[in-house]
């Protein structure tokens, strides 16, 4: 076959289109949805400890959404978003990076935050928007972000972060930190342009960034198959900009450890970033603001009930003698109470200074802010029954 | 006359424009037999059909760049972003392609059938990213009209005249009213004029004036003040672009006193174009500074929303300020 040299392409001289046949990608799976790992399959590095730190950090997180979501019911918080049905994917992926390694989320990515350190307290104060949240309770709930567990807060708007992911990777290499970015997005995001930008930048620079797309199968109520995307998904998008890439089943926490210990490798010992796949779905409604029963059927649902991460995980922990249905129950009972006593504290915590309102908006407040800020005092001292939150605690 | 919200209203309108016109077409994010995450688009697929209102990829630059493509080729294109906060991605289409697309190809070209629907504004517990008044970004940006509607009857006549206007239309939609503002509509078809204010309640004393959803907190104020005696002169300015500067200045002329309340900061808002317009026009005739009542110069909050916010008590001191000046 003849070769133009210039580009390294080989010459044809009839006239063929690709389809997307082309490229057919498979999807990792090791653990069966019976939790039996699959014959021969190679598994990821772990040792006892650490599948006990992935399952507990499941449980938490099954706990806490429960919870929240509840409380958002009753009006204790304002907004809540689960991750139910996907805990594995974030925290399967979590599991396989090193502390110092900076994760950045989109929103439901609260196994990952957890997994990483982040205390039942540190979630409540940030969902109550307490004088104790980090994020001194300007953003929504579920806007988590802690500099000291290198995890980037969170922006509402989608994909942001996708290309923000590329640039810090790229300063990690440059500083040869030994250190790689891990970057959530779901497959929704993934039509926006910056998540374009980001693979094509990564891929030009070769920065030790891993993409990990959760595609869960609906963005909010579109689904994604037909809808979101006419072709396979996402990873071949990862082989087109020229990525090391993979699939894998986002149910499975050994295929997303495996998956992700791997990249990690790729990503800091060569530069390659790399793009992952997990296939899952939203159990939860996109957040309590959504009523998914307007566009997905019951049946459909309970298909995926079946596939649990949970119990897929808690299967194979049992059958490894790791675990016994007892002890997975009394933890979950632990974890009940936990989550129960943070948030009755945290309810309690008051709100944040008014003096906060115009912190943080440059490093120094402005004369200007400064004066506005003395004006907006004095109107509430005269109308403190108007603004009760602050009236009573304003100097 | 029907009894509507502001959603149903939207609907409604909606409804009309694409039962009265086939090249009629509503897309964006969750638009599709969702009817979008406020319902605005809801029962719009099961009438007129997937290929006339529809679901988008979630990529706000490939809406807007789409809807000024499908608007060049002669449709009616009427693209929803989910929050106005979410508009910024399709930035760069609407400054530099709907703005300038018929006056740098001069007139060859045009993208008059677009309008592009989005909800605004803040009090609903949104934080930064759920409430941002974007108006003044867009405002500056010749080319472009910009609508946004205080009730339901406005939203209708509006929307109507915005999707068939000859311009393209930004139209901002007070979320926080969606479901809150309720009053008569009529059934049939209705427009309301573009670039026109509409003079909701005559006054001699002072001139409110507002768009969208800060009108509602204007006309508490004025409740308040009319107790003090003050006789309010209430506007809604519907078109933020063109603005309609002859009905202000003739308001102010006569009151001499103008109070503009808007719920975005201070800064560069919108405000501030106006008064600096009046001023001129009516320079003579002020007997106080022109006011402006408005959010901090601080991204939109959350646990501090109601402290940020523009509320009726802002505009009654204000008011109150305007006059014992």
């Amino acid at each position: 076959m003849a070769k133009d040299t210039k580009h390294n392409i080989d010459i044809v001289t009839e006239a063929s289109f690709l389809d997307a046949s082309a490229l057919t990608i498979p999807m990792l799976q090791i653990l069966k949805e019976d939790g039996s790992e699959h014959k021969g399959a190679k598994l990821p590095e772990f040792d006892q400890a650490l599948a006990e730190k992935m399952f507990d950090t499941m449980q938490f997180i099954r706990i806490l959404d429960e919870r929240m979501i509840a409380a958002q019911r009753q009006g204790r918080i304002s907004f809540y978003l689960a991750s139910l049905g996907e805990e594995a994917a974030s925290i399967g992926s979590a599991a396989a990076l090193q502390d110092g390694d900076m994760i950045m989320g989109q929103y439901r990515e609260q196994g990952a935050l957890a997994y990483r350190g982040f205390s039942v307290e540190q979630f409540m104060n940030q969902l109550f928007s307490n004088a104790k949240d980090l994020g001194k309770g300007r953003q929504m709930p579920v806007h988590y972000g802690c500099a000291e567990l290198n995890f980037m807060t969170i922006s509402s708007p989608l994909g942001t972060q996708i290309p923000q992911a590329t640039g810090y990777a790229f300063g990690q290499k440059m500083d040869k930190s030994g250190h790689c970015t891990l970057c959530y997005f779901g497959e929704g995001a993934a039509s926006e342009g910056d998540f374009h930008a980001a693979l094509n930048m990564a891929s030009v620079y070769k920065v030790p960034v891993i993409f990990f797309c959760r595609n869960n199968g609906y963005a909010i109520s579109t689904p994604s198959q037909g809808e979101q995307y006419g072709g396979d998904g996402i990873a071949p998008r990862g082989v087109g900009y020229g990525l090391k890439t993979i699939r894998v089943d986002g149910n499975d926490i050994l295929a997303v450890l495996r998956a992700t210990q791997l990249a990690r490798k790729l990503a800091v010992e060569e530069n390659e970033p790399v793009l992952i796949e997990a296939m899952s779905y939203r159990m939860a409604g996109h957040s309590t603001s959504d009523d998914p029963t307007g566009y997905r059927s019951r049946e459909e649902e309970d298909g995926w009930r079946k596939k649990d991460p949970l119990a897929r995980m808690q299967s194979w922990m049992i059958n490894k003698g790791w675990l016994t249905e007892e002890q997975a129950e009394s933890n979950l009972q632990e974890k009940k109470a936990a989550v129960l006593a943070a948030l009755k504290k945290a309810e309690k915590v008051p709100a944040p200074s008014i003096d906060e309102l115009i912190n943080d908006v440059y490093d120094q407040p402005s004369e200007q802010l400064k004066a506005q800020l003395d004006e907006l005092k004095a109107h509430i001292r005269k109308y403190p029954d108007a603004y009760p939150k602050t009236s009573g605690s304003i100097d | 006359m029907a009894k509507m919200n502001l959603l149903q209203a939207i609907n409604n309108a909606l409804d009309i424009a694409m039962a009265k016109n086939d090249k009629v077409y509503s897309f964006g994010e969750d638009t599709g037999g969702f009817g979008g995450v406020f319902r605005a688009t809801s029962g719009l697929t099961e009438k007129y059909g997937r290929q006339r209102n529809f679901n988008t990829p979630l990529v706000e630059q490939g809406i807007i760049g789409f809807a000024n493509g499908l608007a060049s080729q002669g449709s009616y294109a009427v693209a929803e972003i989910q929050f106005g906060d979410y508009i910024f991605p399709a930035f760069d289409q609407i400054v530099n392609e709907t703005a300038k697309f018929r006056y740098r190809s001069g007139n060859e070209f045009n993208v008059g059938g677009l309008t592009i629907r989005t909800p605004y504004g803040g009090g609903i517990a949104g934080g930064h990213y759920h409430s941002q008044s974007p108006e003044a970004y867009f405002a500056h940006t010749p080319g472009l009209k910009i609508v946004t509607p205080r009730n339901p009857y406005q939203a209708k006549g509006l929307l109507l005249s915005a999707i068939f206007d000859n311009n393209p239309v930004l139209f901002l939609e007070p979320k926080r009213l969606y479901r809150a503002s309720t009053g008569d509509v009529p059934e049939e078809e209705y427009t309301l004029p573009l670039g026109k204010a509409d003079v909701v309640k005559e006054g001699k004393d002072i001139t409110l004036l507002a768009w969208g959803a800060q009108c509602e907190v204007n006309e508490k104020a004025a409740e308040m003040a009319e107790k003090d005696g003050i006789s309010c002169e209430i506007i809604d300015l519907r078109s933020i672009l063109p603005w309609d500067v002859e009905t202000v200045a003739k308001s102010v002329l006569k009151t001499g006193r103008l109070v503009i309340s808007q719920e975005a900061p201070l800064t560069n808002g919108f405000a501030s174009e106006i008064a600096a317009t009046i001023q001129k026009e009516c320079f003579l005739y002020l007997e106080s500074p022109i006011a402006r009542v408005t959010g901090l110069d601080v991204p939109y909050p959350l646990c501090h929303e109601k402290e940020y916010f523009v509320d009726h008590l802002k505009v009654y001191e204000a008011i109150k300020a305007s006059m014992n000046f």
